[in-house]
């Protein structure tokens, strides 16, 4: 059992958890994820660590309530238990010095590039960063990116801050006007990450996305999270989560994604149905 | 002629939609008339000579003195003779593949049939837990500690030996439910989880202390463990899918065996929305492989409300690896069996999922290191067959995780950790027993293993 120490709701249907989870905190790194089930008849879902404090044996994770599984996860409270948390799972970002590092975040993908932009600083590399989504509400963790990147732009697709657009948009000014990209990385919705590879790609800049297929096990043995990277199957699990954006074929990851759409809606059905009685 | 008193089975109609037990196992009388027809062979302990159903036991249960005591209707005894030998008598009398072993060299079968050895060890393990599990008698705290990776039958055995010797261990399990491929792989009708968790109970008040959600390689390391335990044995099992490398195997509606079966077993997505993982299964699934695990996923796909359920299987009947017993009991459920068959493609639709498999038929050639007959295409012999799901049930490999991580810890060269006779790896006082080590591929042998070592850690931690 993993007691909830913190909740937090950052944004609209955002929620940050600080859970307790001493073993995970302790090996945790960048880049690395959790897998988590709430209970007994709970699912097993895969969560990125947004940061850990192996001192206080704790890790942090911020989840965007879309499903079943993640509104009934937002809807426990400090001090309530989560029946099972393993990991950390994946492998570790690798950072080291690049030069110029562009860290891009989309939506709730923002949070993992925290603890990343973090890594990179470490390693004495630039960082400017891009964080976008829909409205200017959802741009969680903004504070701390600022202050942690040396520069920060900001899109949002209605306007509401920042530029109005994607953040490719901002991210092919930045090639056109700006020096040397070393690296790039982007980690948030599919269709962001393609994008962003096909950005970079034009300009031969290196680019790392981490993916977010459906996973069960997350230890390599379900081969759910299978993903063809540079024409080869590769399980995100234990092989990734990040890799070449250039090499992903981001067409099948999207199709794999939309597997049990209609199931979870049936959850979520039942799950709203259950709420209101 | 002496023949064998039939098991009791669940009838065919109710199988179909049901994840019920299939066997149902002996009343008490006919576990003793079936166990009056043993001829009580002698074991000679002073020469060394073993009754031959003893022999052909890989826990080296006496099997004579525990078939003795049922005939008398003394069941306590029965099962305290098992124990002896065996910590999992429930889970072994239901999956063992004893007509390979115990039954195939019992006397009766020259002249009639095998006693049901099995049947008889599930009655008594049946007997005992719906009555109490009695703990064994256990030996005097060594102050020794062993820590012991993974909670299927090799673990779970070597687990149960040492603590019976009296050291103290813990087991580190990745997941969150104990017991291994005996929870996630092996299906409830074939092997009830209750029955499971009912003999991890027996471990664990055997002392054995078990921790969850832990995966070492990952949250602790080998190492790490090494500096805190008197020896470690690796027991992580073959946990990693094999693919056939065709195209079309990431459509949507392709399930590795593994996944289709941990989905359904350990999540329990049969019981979906009322559990929350949810399983895809078309009206028309094609499972490819014809081991135990193939077997086992098309049984699922038939209770899921699959229609059409074959097995593709590129040799013939004679070469399936599946236990007699499973494959008669999936054909009388409907499976079909499309054999020297091929798959070459996996061909999907403009949405991205399953419409349809391409195969090539196949012939025998000459036979192969494994002594059976080659299978080898046949020219110009490709069809298509329409199906929505597809299962790639052929077999999985080595769990690579904690060889990875693991320095000086040696491996051949398809991944399995290397070990001598007693399990020892290259590191010292670490071993290896079950799928993680070469050659191992049942429950009994993973649990045979599991004693060997547990008898080697007991001798490396005492010397």
């Amino acid at each position: 059992m993993h007691k909830i120490i913190t909740k937090k709701e950052i944004a609209p249907a955002v929620k940050l958890f600080e859970i307790k989870a001493p073993l995970v905190a302790k090996k945790a790194r960048a880049g690395q994820f959790v897998i988590l089930r709430i209970d007994e008849n709970g699912e097993r879902i895969p969560l990125t660590i947004a940061n850990f404090d192996a001192q206080r044996g704790s890790i942090t994770i911020i989840f965007h309530e879309v499903g079943k599984t993640t509104k009934q996860l937002g809807g426990l409270n400090e001090g309530d238990n989560i029946a099972d948390i393993v990991g950390p799972l994946g492998n570790a970002m690798v950072s080291k010095k690049y030069g110029t590092v562009v860290c891009i975040g989309g939506g709730v993908g923002i949070a993992p590039i925290y603890l990343k932009i973090k890594a990179f600083k470490r390693a004495g590399n630039e960082v400017i960063s891009i964080i976008g989504a829909r409205t200017k509400e959802l741009l969680i963790l903004e504070e701390g990116i600022r202050k942690t990147s040396d520069e920060l732009y900001i899109a949002t697709d209605d306007g509401s801050k920042g530029h109005h657009g994607f953040v490719t948009d901002v991210l092919q000014e930045l090639i056109d006007t700006k020096k040397n990209i070393d690296l790039v990385l982007a980690v948030g919705p599919v269709v962001m990450m393609r994008a962003v590879g096909n950005v970079t790609k034009r300009h031969g800049i290196k680019t790392v996305v981490s993916l977010n297929p459906i996973m069960i096990d997350g230890t390599g043995m379900c081969g759910a999270c299978r993903v063809t990277i540079d024409g080869k199957s590769r399980f995100a699990c234990v092989d990734g989560p990040e890799f070449d954006a250039h090499l992903v074929d981001f067409e099948e990851l999207m199709n794999r994604q939309r597997i049990y759409l209609d199931e979870e809606d049936v959850a979520l059905q039942k799950f709203e149905d259950h709420k209101c009685h | 002629m002496s023949l064998r008193l039939s098991m009791p089975e669940l009838g065919l109609k109710k199988r179909r939609h049901s994840f019920d037990e299939v066997a149902l196992g002996y009343s008490a009388e006919q576990a003793i008339a079936e166990a009056k027809r043993c001829l009580q062979c002698a074991s000679i302990k002073s020469r060394n000579i073993k009754a031959e159903c003893v022999r052909g036991c890989p826990t080296e249960t006496d099997i004579p003195r525990f078939v003795k005591y049922v005939s008398e209707g003394d069941f306590d005894s029965a099962i305290e003779v098992i124990k002896e030998r065996n910590a999992l008598p429930a889970i072994c009398g239901r999956v063992c593949p004893y007509e390979n072993q115990c039954e195939k060299l019992c006397i009766l079968s020259k002249k009639g049939e095998a006693l049901a050895i099995g049947g008889l060890e599930r009655f008594v393990a049946d007997h005992e837990r719906k009555k109490n599990i009695k703990v064994s008698k256990k030996a005097e705290t060594s102050g020794k500690i062993v820590a012991v990776i993974g909670s299927g039958p090799a673990g779970l055995t070597t687990a149960a030996d040492l603590a019976k010797l009296g050291h103290d261990v813990t087991i580190y399990e990745a997941l969150h439910e104990v017991g291994g491929v005996l929870m996630y792989g092996i299906p409830e009708f074939r092997l009830p989880k209750e029955i499971v968790q009912a003999e991890v109970e027996y471990v664990k008040r055997l002392g054995v202390s078990i921790q969850t959600n832990v995966v070492i390689g990952r949250s602790i390391g080998v190492e790490g463990l090494l500096e805190k335990f008197d020896a470690v044995f690796i027991g992580t099992g073959a946990g990693l899918p094999r693919f056939l490398n065709i195209p079309g195997e990431n459509l949507n509606g392709v399930y590795s065996s593994n996944e289709f079966l941990i989905r359904t077993n350990l999540m329990k997505a049969y019981k979906f929305p009322e559990y929350d993982t949810p399983i895809k299964i078309g009206k028309k699934v094609a499972v490819i492989g014809a081991g135990n695990v193939a077997i086992d996923s098309a049984r699922v796909a038939l209770r899921l409300g699959g229609e059409d359920v074959c097995i593709i299987y590129r040799r013939s009947e004679k070469e399936m690896p599946a236990r007699a017993e499973e494959i008669k009991r999936a054909k009388e459920e409907g499976i079909q069996f499309k054999l020297l068959t091929n798959p070459v493609r996996i061909i999907g639709d403009e949405g991205g999922w399953v419409k349809q498999i391409e195969c090539v038929r196949m012939k025998l050639g000459d036979s192969d290191k494994s002594g059976r007959r080659m299978p080898i295409p046949i020219e110009d012999s490709e069809f298509t067959l329409d199906v929505d799901t597809v299962i790639i049930a052929i077999g999985q490999s080595p769990n690579p995780l904690i060889s990875k991580v693991t320095n000086g810890l040696k491996t051949t060269r398809g991944g399995a950790i290397k070990i001598d006779e007693n399990g020892r790896t290259s590191l010292e006082g670490v071993f290896a027993g079950g799928d993680i080590t070469p050659g191992t591929a049942t429950v009994i042998e993973a649990m045979s293993a599991g004693k060997r070592a547990a008898r080697a850690i007991h001798e490396y931690i005492s010397r």
